[in-house]
């Protein structure tokens, strides 16, 4: 069967959350967590959703963990429907979310994982060589006699993610797996899921975040989300290429505090990001060609403003996001 | 079978993590609190309130009925209202109820493995309440109906472990105040089932849902078989035999509900993505 081959598909997807009366925001009871999404990851990919706060990452990760109902549409994962049939659904997943401080505080490293394996009714002594192989591989290997609540946050974050793969789990969650982490363990935990991806080749990972850097260094390709629609899917280096033709420039200018009265509208000013950076005001512009930037410079000078600084820069995700959404990534949803 | 075997699988890791939680043997001046001191604080409160109130004291025949509910009646808060705390708890607390509910195991199997954990440690706060009341209170147990007690105990913790589900369905639904459901359930069956006092002394349509309530019946059979008779009038024209056999028929009942409402409220529960809901962080 063709859908054997996914092993994540969605048709339509949509998430609708309603919101009691006191909760409305700004006069909305609806918010439109997922709108219509249409995805497919083969087998062995390591696909990333990239997107602002709020875009509608975890409610996507959470239906196809079969922990939330969609509103409407469908979603498969290894083949089978999550709303028909999670409790098959659950025999190929796992899921690890970053940034959350769940685990049995009284019970060690070492008993939290054992106990998880046994969740999945892996048996004791091949869960125990896992366990021991998977925390030296993050480097907790000396923690696992230390009870739990003794764990800094990030380590208790190693531990959550030995315990997403503890499992061997043929399609993997990965919500944020690094949020709010040192830079250190951050790659320790990338490094970690690209090795295990390279020594499984036939293992599916499906990760979010809104650390570009993450989704580009990591994923072989991402889907690029906003206000729970799918904006662009593709790999890392296609993404960038769009860009291609475009210019893009990073300038520091001085004198002014908002230029985007000066440049919104302008003929070839594709997306405009600023923010007031030591005093000076940055600005990362996408143009249409690099010609454009002589008018944008005359009209800045018009403004006010003086250029202090200007580079090209070469296009990066980030770049990307806002050619699409007309805001930077870490902007958030409005 | 194979979802028979999940189901057994998730039984025994629901115990195993139960039994770690509830009886923390690394703290044991707090499983010592929690398991010995506070129940036998909570029938030495009765004794006392008994000698002011009743009269005749400990002498009373009515004394050793009422000391009898009270210890069987730490079976029903720690069981059937301990599962159902179990939720809130796992939710809330331990952030950890999704990655339980999403794993491929039984989750319901694995809700009565920790309803046998909580059994057993009740068991051990019942056993020393009864030797105290034994040795202090001069109690006098007769085992006059040992068949009565071996089927009866264990059928009515059954029961008490299937309506607990069912509680925890319904705690599933109340997101921040789930706990609530235990408790006002556990005080509701104190009052209306006889526990404390006859069920004589309850205004009319109270009694009436007493009658209609498992945990009456119960406990009525194990004061039967532990003390040679029972402690209401309104029961006394049933035999030992009736007495179980409407155990039984409250067991099966409950195993019905508790399946169905549980599974209802997993439903409205994954509808309304209340599964890993955390409000208190
Ligand atoms: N249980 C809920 N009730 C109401 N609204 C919700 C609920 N869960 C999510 N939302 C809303 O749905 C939208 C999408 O949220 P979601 O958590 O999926 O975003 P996200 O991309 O994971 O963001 P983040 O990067 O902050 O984790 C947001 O507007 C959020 O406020
Ligand atoms: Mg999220």
């Amino acid at each position: 069967m063709a859908q054997e081959a996914l092993a994540v598909k969605t048709e339509e997807l949509t998430r609708v959350f309603r919101l009691r009366k006191r909760e409305a925001r700004e006069g909305r009871r609806e918010i439109l967590a997922l709108d219509r999404v249409n995805l497919e990851v083969p087998r062995g990919e390591l696909f990333g959703l990239l997107g602002p706060n709020g875009a509608g990452k975890t409610t996507l990760i959470k239906i196809l963990a079969t922990l939330l109902a969609p509103t409407s549409g469908r979603a498969f994962v290894a083949g089978v429907d999550v709303v028909a049939n999670p409790a098959e659904v659950r025999r190929h997943i796992n899921m690890v979310c970053g940034g959350e401080t769940s685990g049995y505080g009284l019970l060690t490293v070492e008993e939290n994982l054992w106990m998880f394996a046994q969740f999945y009714g892996i048996p004791s002594r091949e869960a125990r060589r896992r366990i021991r192989e998977l925390l030296s591989l993050v480097g907790l290997a000396d923690r696992a006699k230390t009870k739990v609540y003794h764990l800094s946050s990030g380590m208790r974050q190693k531990m959550n993610i030995v315990r997403g793969f503890l499992t061997d789990p043929e399609i993997l969650f990965l919500d944020e797996p690094t949020l709010g982490l040192d830079v250190q363990t951050a790659r320790t935990i990338r490094e970690f899921v690209r090795n295990w991806l390279r020594e499984h080749p036939d293992r599916t990972i499906l990760l979010t975040t809104h650390y570009m850097h993450e989704a580009d260094e990591l994923c072989d390709r991402v889907a690029i989300i906003d206000r729970g629609r799918i904006l662009a899917c593709a790999a890392p280096s296609e993404l960038k290429h769009m860009l291609q033709r475009e210019a893009v420039f990073r300038l520091y200018v001085e004198g002014v505090a908002d230029a985007r009265a000066a440049l919104d509208g302008m003929p070839g000013v594709r997306a405009l990001a600023q923010e007031a950076e030591d005093g000076r005001l940055r600005l990362d512009l996408i143009l249409a060609e690099e010609g454009v930037l002589v008018s944008v410079l005359s009209r800045l000078q018009e403004a006010g403003a003086k250029l202090a600084e200007l580079r090209k820069e070469e296009p990066t995700l980030e770049d990307v996001f806002l050619a699409l959404v007309g805001r930077r990534l870490t902007e958030g949803t409005p | 079978m194979r979802r028979l075997r999940e189901a057994w699988q998730g039984f025994k890791v629901g115990t195993w993590l139960g039994w770690q939680i509830e009886s923390n043997w690394t703290e044991p001046f707090l499983f010592a609190i929690y398991s010995v001191i506070k129940p036998v604080a909570g029938v030495l409160i009765l004794v006392f309130m008994y000698l002011v109130v009743a009269q005749g004291g400990l002498q009373n025949p009515l004394f050793p009925q009422v000391f009898l509910g009270t210890t069987f009646y730490l079976y029903v808060v720690n069981v059937l209202s301990g599962i159902s705390w179990t939720v809130t708890d796992d939710r809330e607390h331990y952030g950890m109820l999704k990655y339980a509910y999403m794993a491929p195991m039984h989750f319901y199997g694995y809700l009565l493995g920790r309803g046998m954990a909580k059994t057993l440690v009740a068991t051990i706060s019942v056993l020393i309440t009864l030797a105290f009341g034994i040795v202090f209170l001069r109690v006098q147990l007769s085992f006059r109906n040992p068949g009565l007690l071996l089927v009866g105990l264990p059928l009515g913790l059954a029961a008490l472990a299937f309506y607990g589900i069912l509680l925890a369905g319904v705690s599933l639904l109340i997101a921040r105040h789930g706990w609530m459901v235990g408790d006002v359930v556990a005080g509701g069956l104190y009052l209306l089932c006889g526990t404390a006092f006859p069920l004589s002394l309850l205004p009319s349509p109270f009694r009436a849902l007493g009658l209609g309530l498992p945990p009456t019946y119960w406990l009525e059979a194990l004061r039967r078989a532990l003390l040679g008779q029972g402690l209401h009038p309104e029961l006394s024209a049933l035999s030992d035999a009736q007495l179980l056999l409407i155990l039984t028929g409250a067991t099966v009942l409950g195993i019905a509900l508790s399946v169905g409402i549980f599974r209802a409220a997993e439903r409205v529960a994954a509808r309304r993505g209340l599964l890993d809901m955390q409000t208190m962080y």
